[in-house]
């Protein structure tokens, strides 16, 4: 299956924020949600089928234009499976981020089943003064199950210049994937990156949960957990950060 | 090429002060995830596929071409989001250099305290290697760093540790392949491995107040 869903969010010139694209192909459905009329657009992900399934070729693209806002969000998690022999599942999120303009990208995680071939590509580009707060997360396997392979591949920038550049590999094809390097047997991962000005303090997070500055204007919290309430335990707060405005 | 100068580059006891590094290692230790080898084994396989490949492939970058120190410094600095980790890097990139003027000259553009890889790609070049040679020092690197720790963190005993590190040689041999075949890529396009553990435990280590180790 092949599908490309694509958001445009601009500011409407009265200081809030209007949809001038919202387009999306099953299985990559969008639907605008919250409270219309606060100039704050939510719009969540729908599941439009199975999937990702092995062969699927998906694509988000969103704009967030000068001084818009857009918070993005998921209706449920998204379970990569198997699906027929074919190459690897796709999808790639691009995101551009205005000055002025603050994106919030919160989705459910991704959840591995096994035998499931999936690669996950994000490209956000932030320009000077613009607003990120993006966070993934991943479930190794649905519950008591070895997971299939995930490739997660992110490359966020700011103001031009390559803030954040990660890989994560799991699954029977990455080694050591489950050793104490990378998540020593925890089953779910989550990743927040906050670009801007406005960032959550660094610390210590959890046991297993760190928030760090990076070399860069903006943060990585990351959490491991042996599941992903552990997970939003350590993450979940940051999301709720008065220092990045939520609506209402 | 010279074998001699490879061995004397990849050498435990070249004075680079990597002794005082465990690789990541204490901190899975004092948090429990290692206790005995088949712990250590998926450490290090994990360190080698992921910060051995990415020091790999920015060592050979950068012994390929001496003008790209500044970027690959740069793309370094994106793929560390642990402030401790990037200390750690640069500190052991000083030391490293230190060792390098006194036993060659080096390109100038290095600078004084780059991220380790590009250091030991700087000295390879200097010492008329080949990117897969140097490649393959900063894999064998990432893992005999954190072995060693190992046999004096928890005791194991080093015949143990060296068979472990026998058997993933090849694994070296074959992530240092990919990372040399990688190195004319762009910067955003080279390897980018993380390991979440690693940058997690990097910071909690910074905060203990005794330690063994460094990083």
């Amino acid at each position: 299956m092949r599908a490309r869903a694509h958001i445009v969010a601009e500011s409407d010139g009265r200081g809030g924020t209007r949809l001038a694209v919202l387009h999306g192909e099953s299985p990559l459905l969008l639907r605008r949600t919250g409270r219309r009329g606060d100039g704050r657009p939510i719009v969540h992900l729908v599941g439009g089928a199975a999937g990702p399934l092995r062969g699927d070729d998906l694509r988000l693209d969103i704009e967030v234009g000068p001084g818009a806002w857009l918070e993005m969000l998921s209706v449920a998690a998204s379970l990569a499976l198997p699906g027929r022999p074919a190459p690897a599942s796709r999808l790639t999120v691009t995101a551009t981020v205005a000055a002025g303009a603050t994106l919030r990208w919160l989705p459910e995680p991704l959840i591995a089943a096994a035998g499931c071939d999936h690669v996950a590509i994000t490209r956000v580009a932030v320009e000077a003064g613009g607003s990120l707060l993006w966070r993934d997360d991943l479930v190794c396997g649905r519950h008591g199950e070895e997971p299939g392979d995930v490739r997660a591949d992110a490359l966020i920038s700011y103001a031009g210049t390559t803030l954040y550049r990660h890989e994560l590999t799991v699954g029977p094809r990455a080694p050591g994937w489950d050793g104490a390097a990378v998540l020593g047997g925890g089953q779910a991962v989550g990743t927040l990156v906050a670009a801007g000005s406005d960032l959550p303090a660094p610390g210590i997070a959890g046991p297993n949960a760190a928030v760090m500055p990076l070399a860069g204007p903006g943060i990585l919290a990351t959490a491991v957990g042996s599941d992903i309430r552990e997970v939003c335990r350590a993450l979940d707060p940051l999301c709720r950060s008065p220092l990045i405005p939520v609506p209402g | 090429m010279s074998l001699a100068t490879l061995l004397l580059l990849a050498d435990g006891r070249l004075p680079s002060g990597g002794h005082a590094h465990s690789g990541g290692l204490e901190a899975q230790v004092a948090a429990g995830r290692v206790k005995e080898i088949s712990g250590l084994d998926g450490f290090l396989r994990g360190k080698l596929a992921t910060g051995g490949l990415v020091s790999a492939a920015f060592a050979a970058a950068a012994c390929a071409d001496v003008t790209r120190f500044s970027e690959l410094d740069l793309g370094l600095d994106a793929r560390t989001p642990s402030p401790g980790l990037r200390r750690a890097s640069r500190a052991q990139g000083r030391a490293l250099l230190r060792a390098g003027r006194a036993m060659w000259t080096l390109p100038a553009a290095v600078g004084r305290e780059p991220h380790q890889p590009v250091a030991l790609g700087a000295l390879a070049a200097a010492a008329g290697l080949s990117p897969v040679e140097v490649a393959v020092a900063a894999a064998h690197g990432s893992i005999t760093g954190p072995a060693s720790a190992a046999v004096r963190l928890l005791g194991l005993d080093p015949y143990a540790v060296h068979a472990l590190l026998a058997r993933l040689a090849p694994e070296c041999d074959r992530v240092a392949a990919v990372a040399a075949e990688r190195s004319g890529d762009p910067v955003d396009e080279l390897p980018a491995a993380g390991a979440p553990l690693l940058d997690i435990g990097a910071e909690h280590h910074a905060t203990w107040e005794v330690r063994l180790f460094a990083s």
